[in-house]
């Protein structure tokens, strides 16, 4: 459980690794093996295979085995190159870190090897500005106080510089002393936590006594930092290699699986078994013909005796010839266009921000079209709605408001006024402004003293008392110099009680040096620190400033302070310094001691610190909330303070619009009782036209995911917006797989570390590259500059992507599908004995060329401007229900392959007749006919042509004549001549017209039949679009798309729904559930993709059951 | 002092932390990275659709109409003569056709209906004879066909491969089969002459059936099928083989038989002297022989001329349909009233 570490010992020999770093996922001799398996345990490969091994028994193979071989290597092979190429790159970053030079302490002398030879217990020296090569436990520093300073943006992306203190047992060492130091370091085994490590050094003789000093995360240098401000550090290598904190936490993340990813694997399993299905019936029926008609054709020659396993010949032979039903090209072109997709968004002027320099990044390349159906969003509030840019506003010193008329205390002459008297209530509050922190100053060259501070609120306190003069000057190791009023004020820290998330309040331990006295002085949410006021003091004051500056919507934090007597504080140090060295429960015993000394404080003040909404929050989340996405506002802040925010941000209306439902209480029985009845008052008023949102703290949170799950499942469906504050990190990742687990989409987007867990738990999760680091970013799918992008993202890229999507992978089974139904028809032409009609060169070029590559160029699609968009919002409800793609949808392209491929082989039949019946003339006569199809399929079903796909488009119809020819000219291949041949036929050009005209007929006039007067919400904003241009008259959107269904069902009216009235009411009532859940109900109504039937009037909760 | 030796002691490779920036990381802009790449967006108005359906009539009626025509100008004379060529008492109709001992000659007569200009196409037609069985069809040898160097090459002609050891020339069931029916035809007393020569694809003879490959073992197998090859006439000049090898991907086809460069006038009669040797009788298949004119369009094929006619005349029935429809229930184009939720008032 625990590792020994020996300083500098090489006479004990350990076997922990050494520190050869390796990202790579494969060796040269285990990457063929390796990926092969990785891209096999996908179905859809293995579907492959099996046909492909199929078709090399050359009994029943319809065709060369080459046209799936072929494909199938050349996307195997396109998979393996991109795999090869990614762990290449790794591999050569890798060994550039490994090779890096380095200096350790070998024999008493200090040598100069390579990153990778570093072994544990080696003493290693880092010079400035160099990277740190392995976890170190630090013990010597160039800084006489024994500190040093690292930035760790590499590893939690916080760009602010870290303090790192060397153990008390190594100060005082000198360079000579620190090459022959010998000792052991106890700590536990390797793990993730790059917060936290619990461990203790011990020197051995001459140089300290035995004594344990205890040892964390701030005495260590970890991998992949850098040494700033500091000339040298050395430090002991405790984890190397692959097992150091950033070694461990590395992992490959689940990767995600979009919406309409299910959606076409589940398409994909049911035309697996319509194939199966296809294949038992003709197979069986082709055995029966065998043995009835073809015995009696003696031409046919079948032996009476054949082997036992004829019965399964013709039954193979179809399941080959169908197996081109589910098309090999989809995966590659959904590769495709998804990571253009993903291009898409990076290359987006739109979204870059200009103030910090950051355009958007999708990280994730694979669920773009998930952005477009979002349904829940789930987002931080400081640094995701506000801009986490803290300005202090005002206070209440001791009683006193400050700053009430003028919105900025820092310029209340009555403030200043107090400072320049030294009123001592004032001077208290300022001494803990400037000292209850973990801010480092540091001097600049022009004089001027910057802050590092690791939380904006510090570095806004810290600011803001450095304006009333009080100004802390330099921080070195223990010591603080404060100037206040021209006079120098020297401290020594003596203990910092760290902040956590659930102690909410953090404090110091000072030493005044001029009077020897010793203070607290602690800084906290108001419920960590008011409670501890001593008793007798009048709260009152300070928890009506909390609620004034709360409802304000400012941030509030209280301070304290109390003089220790030096006794009290001598002991609780040790106790402290126990916990402190705990190596079991260390976090929890050290709350436990802050406990005892944090007590009987005087509340000195209340400071109020706000957050400025960012631009274009509001119309945000007011488009966003059109468009039918629902909100969670999830917040560790307080719950006056988030309900402030969320009415500045149009989150929620104020009384008579909405209506807030509290769930608060602190034991179980009043949270259960308020559930109940937020739960009833819920279900009551969705009747009424009432925004309603419901209000739940962490605390009844608590209770409530662990015991209450289902009422709060029900009320988690039935409310559209909540707010949740108080919330831990956990709770907000608990939070989204509830709602996951009810089958929603759901968006979750943070900033900051706090947040990285449910971003890593939504869907979807985007990340604000903030202030408060680069953690949330780099955890997440996708990372913009300001949350008013986010429309964008969703409302533009999501949808378009949707849209794309949709008709990319239909289109590729309707293709498929409409080859396949010609080969079986053909086959009740030819005796059912699974004769190919085309030839092996045709069918594989057909999949890879003739019909993949004119349907990519769908990428390029828009079919509303991105202008009309978001005027009108609501129109992502058609993405969000999956009215684009759904079974319905997939039934029209079914049908419609099923009409086209009669139409091809009907009239080719009948045309190439009698005498001109030869086999391979019209097996071309029908491929041209179907190609030629496809091109106006994709043609008529583009909503936007640019001329990129017009050359698609058309140019690969020129190409299939010319492979064609070129085919032609080989005299050795089965179809010389035949294509020169047909073209110098007048009757192949009539036929060929002729299927045009028959295939796109019904379905331009279906299409315009539709468009004109069933129009979906597209077609009449596309309608409009063309007749106004861009549309200036703002539509009055209140939203009720649910009349859609009103259209195709009369009898709607009449039935009680009850969430008729609630805004958002057309999410529920045609929901996706509805299609998603329903599978098997699908109508078949053919040449109808773009719409889905109207007929469901689900009420919301059906999810719930 | 020490401080100092660490330091300077490490070489230039310490600066890793200061990776270069670039001025700004704002993405480039065009055209096509922003998906504003100039675009028509075309949409279905009731003028536009109308139009094209009445163009579209107005393509397909006269293509129709001249298919039409031009299949109608075709004279054919259509006779069958599996079951007329049996003689009338006959019972087992197999029994008889796998006799050879029997004399299969047989007497037909035909009217000529119209004039026919030469030249004038002799076709024998079969039924239900499936030429595109998967068993049949894969049953050649294309190389052994186009090298004499590859007659071993036999593998895929099962069963009809090796014949008493050694391989058949050409082999496969397709070649076995070939169609042995001939036809003689007399006309006023004169003999018809049936061209025979090129009534296979020229690139077949050249290229696909070499002329230094003869037939060799050819039906010497324990069942014969079809016709006998001539040994010495190498198999590009076996024209019958060749024609028949083209295999029709149809239960119903005809093949070319031969040309008669003769015109036949209306009311003639022909006779013809023809012997029935091919098997259709085990599965009641028909075989009939055909005389033909040709045009543009090919022998006679109502199919086209029928298809193009009926779809040109639907289509202006729909582009008229469409008009009335408009007329009496005109749509405003992109009227925002039409937009679901904006038709319903709030609060309802």
């Amino acid at each position: 459980m625990k590792r020994f570490v020996y300083i500098n010992d090489e006479s004990y020999q350990n076997d922990y690794c050494d520190n050869r770093i390796s990202n790579t996922k494969y060796t040269l001799l285990n990457f063929l093996p390796k990926n092969l398996w990785e891209q096999f345990r996908r179905f859809m490969n293995q579907y492959f295979l099996l046909i492909a091994c199929l078709q090399l028994w050359s009994l029943i193979t319809p065709v060369n085995p080459a046209s799936t071989w072929g494909p199938l290597i050349f996307i195997f092979a396109v998979s393996a190159t991109k795999e090869a190429w990614d762990d290449y790159n790794r591999y050569i970053s890798d060994k550039q870190a490994n090779e890096k030079e380095v200096w350790i302490v070998k024999n008493g002398t200090r040598k100069h090897i390579q990153a990778q030879d570093i072994r544990v217990g080696n003493i290693v020296w880092i010079r400035e500005n160099e990277e740190v090569p392995c976890d170190l436990v630090l013990i010597g520093t160039s800084d006489s106080q024994g500190i040093c300073h690292v930035e760790t943006a590499a590893l939690d992306g916080e760009i602010d510089l870290k303090t790192r203190v060397i153990p008390s047992t190594c100060v005082g060492l000198d360079c000579e002393q620190l090459h022959k130091i010998k000792g052991v370091i106890e700590c536990p085994n390797p793990d993730k936590d790059i917060r936290r490590l619990d461990a203790n050094i011990r020197l051995f003789p001459p140089f300290i006594d035995n004594d344990i000093c205890p040892l964390t995360i701030s005495n260590t240098l970890l991998q992949s930092c850098y040494l700033r401000n500091t000339e040298w550090a050395c430090g002991v290598a405790v984890y190397t290699g692959n097992e150091t904190k950033l070694g461990m936490s590395r992992g490959v993340p689940e990767p995600k699986l979009t919406a309409m990813d299910a959606m076409i694997d589940k398409l994909t399993g049911a035309i697996f078994l319509f194939q199966i299905a296809v294949v038992l019936v003709l197979g069986s029926a082709g055995n029966v013909w065998k043995d009835t008609e073809a015995r009696k054709q003696w031409y046919v020659k079948y032996d009476d005796d054949e082997p036992w396993y004829q019965i399964c010949v013709i039954p193979l032979r179809f399941e080959l010839l169908c197996s081109i039903m589910i098309p090999i090209s989809i995966k590659v072109s959904l590769d495709f266009v998804k990571s253009l997709y993903a291009k898409f968004i990076d290359w987006d002027e739109e979204m870059y921000d200009h103030e910090t320099d950051t355009p958007a990044h999708a990280a994730n390349t694979a669920i773009s079209e998930d952005l477009g159906q979002v349904e829940y969003i789930l987002t931080d509030k400081t640094g995701t709605l506000t801009e986490n840019k803290m300005i202090f506003r005002r206070c209440c010193i001791g009683g006193t408001f400050y700053g009430n008329e003028s919105g900025d205390a820092l310029r209340d002459v009555e403030l200043l006024n107090a400072v320049a008297n030294s009123s001592p209530h004032v001077i208290k509050f300022l001494t803990v402004m400037t000292l209850c922190n973990t801010v480092i100053p540091i001097k600049s060259s022009s004089g001027a003293i910057l802050y590092k501070a690791q939380s904006q609120d510090e570095d806004a306190l810290v600011n803001a008392a450095s304006n009333l003069h009080m100004v802390l000057v330099n921080k070195n190791g223990n010591n603080a110099e404060i100037h206040f009023n021209g006079r120098v004020v020297q401290y020594e820290i003596l203990d910092i009680l760290e902040f956590t998330s659930d102690r909410k309040r953090m404090s110091v331990v000072v030493l005044d040096c001029e009077s020897g006295k010793i203070f607290l002085l602690s800084k906290g949410a108001d419920e960590a620190i008011i409670p501890c006021a001593y008793s007798g003091q009048r709260i009152k004051t300070f928890v009506d400033a909390v609620d004034k500056y709360a409802q304000l919507g400012l941030r509030t934090l209280c301070l304290g302070w109390r003089e220790l007597e030096t006794e009290e504080y001598l002991e609780w140090s040790r106790s402290f310094k126990e916990a402190n060295s705990a190596l079991v429960d260390r976090e929890w015993k050290v709350a436990e001691v802050c406990q005892k000394l944090e007590h009987s404080l005087e509340i000195l003040g209340v400071s109020a610190i706000e957050d400025r909404l960012q631009v274009g929050v509001p119309e945000t989340i007011e488009i966003l909330r059109q468009s039918g996405i629902n909100f969670w506002m999830l917040t560790g802040d307080k719950q006056s303070t988030a309900i402030q925010i969320a009415l500045l941000c149009n989150l929620i209306s104020s009384e008579p619009k909405g209506q807030l439902l509290y769930i608060n209480g602190r034991t179980e029985d009043e949270v259960v009782r308020s559930l109940e009845r937020v739960l009833l008052t819920m279900r009551i008023t969705t009747s009424e036209p009432k925004e309603l949102a419901f209000v739940v703290d962490g605390c009844a949170l608590e209770i409530i995911l662990s015991r209450y799950n289902e009422a709060f499942t029900e009320l988690a469906v039935l409310s559209k917006t909540a707010i949740c504050c108080r919330v831990t990190p956990s709770q907000k990742a608990q939070l989204v797989k509830l709602l996951k687990s009810c089958d929603y989409r759901t968006l979750a987007i943070g900033d900051g570390g706090n947040d990285v867990r449910m971003i890593q738990q939504a869907d979807i999760g985007v990340g604000i590259s903030g202030r408060e680091g680069l953690q949330a970013a780099r955890a997440a799918d996708y990372s913009i500059g300001k949350f008013r992008f986010l429309k964008r993202l969703i409302l533009v890229h999501g949808r378009y992507s949707y849209n794309r999507t949709a008709f990319l992978s239909q289109y590729s089974f309707y293709k498929s599908l409409l080859i396949c139904f010609i080969q079986i028809l053909f086959s009740f032409l030819s005796g059912i004995a699974g004769t190919s009609l085309f030839n092996s060169v045709s069918l594989m070029a057909y999949n890879v060329f003739y019909t993949s590559i004119p349907v990519l160029t769908t990428v390029l699609d828009k079919d509303l401007s991105e202008k009309t968009v978001m005027q009108n919002p609501e129109i992502l409800l058609y993405c969000q229900a999956g009215r684009l793609l759904n079974p319905s949808t997939f039934a029209g392209w079914f049908g419609r392959s099923l009409y086209h491929a009669l139409v091809v082989f009907l009239i080719t039949i009948h045309a190439y007749a009698n005498e001109k019946s030869e086999m391979e003339e019209l097996s071309m006569v029908a491929l041209s006919g179907s190609i030629c199809l496809q091109a106006f399929v994709v043609t008529l079903e583009m909503n936007s042509l640019t001329f990129v796909q017009f050359l698609a488009i058309w140019g690969n119809f020129m190409a299939f004549y010319i492979i064609n020819f070129f085919i032609s000219s080989i005299p050795s291949a089965g179809m010389y001549t035949i294509m020169f041949r047909l073209c110098r036929q007048l009757t192949y050009w009539v036929t060929l017209l002729l299927i045009s005209g028959v295939g796109m007929g019904p379905v331009l006039a279906l299409k315009y039949f539709r468009y004109t007067y069933k129009p979906s919400a597209i077609n009449i904003l596309q309608k409009a679009e063309r007749s106004f241009g861009p549309m200036y008259t703002l539509v009055n959107l209140e939203s009720q798309l649910r009349s859609d269904m009103e259209n195709t069902n009369i009898s709607f009216s009449t039935t009680p729904v009850k969430n008729k009235a609630s805004v958002y009411e057309p999410l529920l009532s045609d929901s996706p559930i509805s299609s998603r859940r329903t599978l098997a109900a699908s109508s078949f109504d053919i040449f109808q993709p773009a719409q889905s039937r109207n007929t469901s009037s689900y009420p919301r909760n059906i999810k719930a059951n | 002092m020490n401080g100092q030796a660490a330091g300077s002691s490490s070489g230039g490779s310490g600066d890793g932390g200061a990776a270069p920036r670039r001025n700004t990381r704002k993405p480039k802009y065009s055209k096509f990275t922003q998906q504003e790449l100039p675009a028509c967006k075309p949409i279905l108005t009731p003028k536009w659709v109308i139009s094209v359906f009445v163009l579209v009539g107005v393509i397909f009626v006269p293509i129709g109409l001249v298919s039409l025509m031009a299949s109608r100008k075709v004279v054919e004379i259509v006779d069958r003569y599996d079951d007329a060529c049996v003689p009338p008492n006959t019972t087992d109709k197999l029994a008889y056709i796998q006799n050879p001992t029997i004399s299969k000659n047989c007497t037909r007569t035909l009217t000529v209906p119209k004039d026919m200009d030469a030249p004038i196409f002799v076709y024998y037609q079969l039924d239900n004879f499936y030429q595109n069985h998967r068993r049949y069809v894969k049953s050649r040898s294309d190389t052994q066909l186009r090298d004499a160097s590859k007659a071993n090459d036999t593998s895929t002609c099962d069963p009809e491969s090796v014949a008493n050891g050694t391989a058949i020339v050409p082999c496969g069931l397709i070649a076995w089969s070939t169609f042995n029916d001939t036809y003689g035809f007399v006309h006023n007393s004169k003999n018809l002459t049936v061209d025979k020569k090129d009534i296979s694809w020229k690139s077949d003879r050249e290229h696909k059936f070499g002329s230094d490959v003869f037939p060799k073992n050819f039906q010497k197998g324990p069942l014969i099928g079809g016709k006998t090859l001539d040994p010495n006439i190498p198999l590009s000049q076996q024209e019958d083989l060749i024609v028949w090898m083209r295999t029709a991907a149809l239960p119903t086809f005809r093949k070319l038989y031969g040309r008669i460069h003769t015109d036949l006038k209306k009311g003639d009669s022909i006779t013809v002297a023809l012997e029935n040797n091919y098997n259709t009788y085990s599965f009641s298949g028909k075989k009939k022989l055909v005389l033909s004119t040709s045009t543009w369009l090919g022998g006679k094929n109502d199919f086209l001329g029928l298809a193009y006619l009926t779809v040109g005349g639907l289509c202006f029935f729909l582009a008229f349909a469409f008009t009335l429809l408009y007329l009496i229930k005109p749509r405003k184009l992109g009227d925002n009233n039409y937009l679901s939720w904006n038709r319903n008032p709030a609060g309802r």
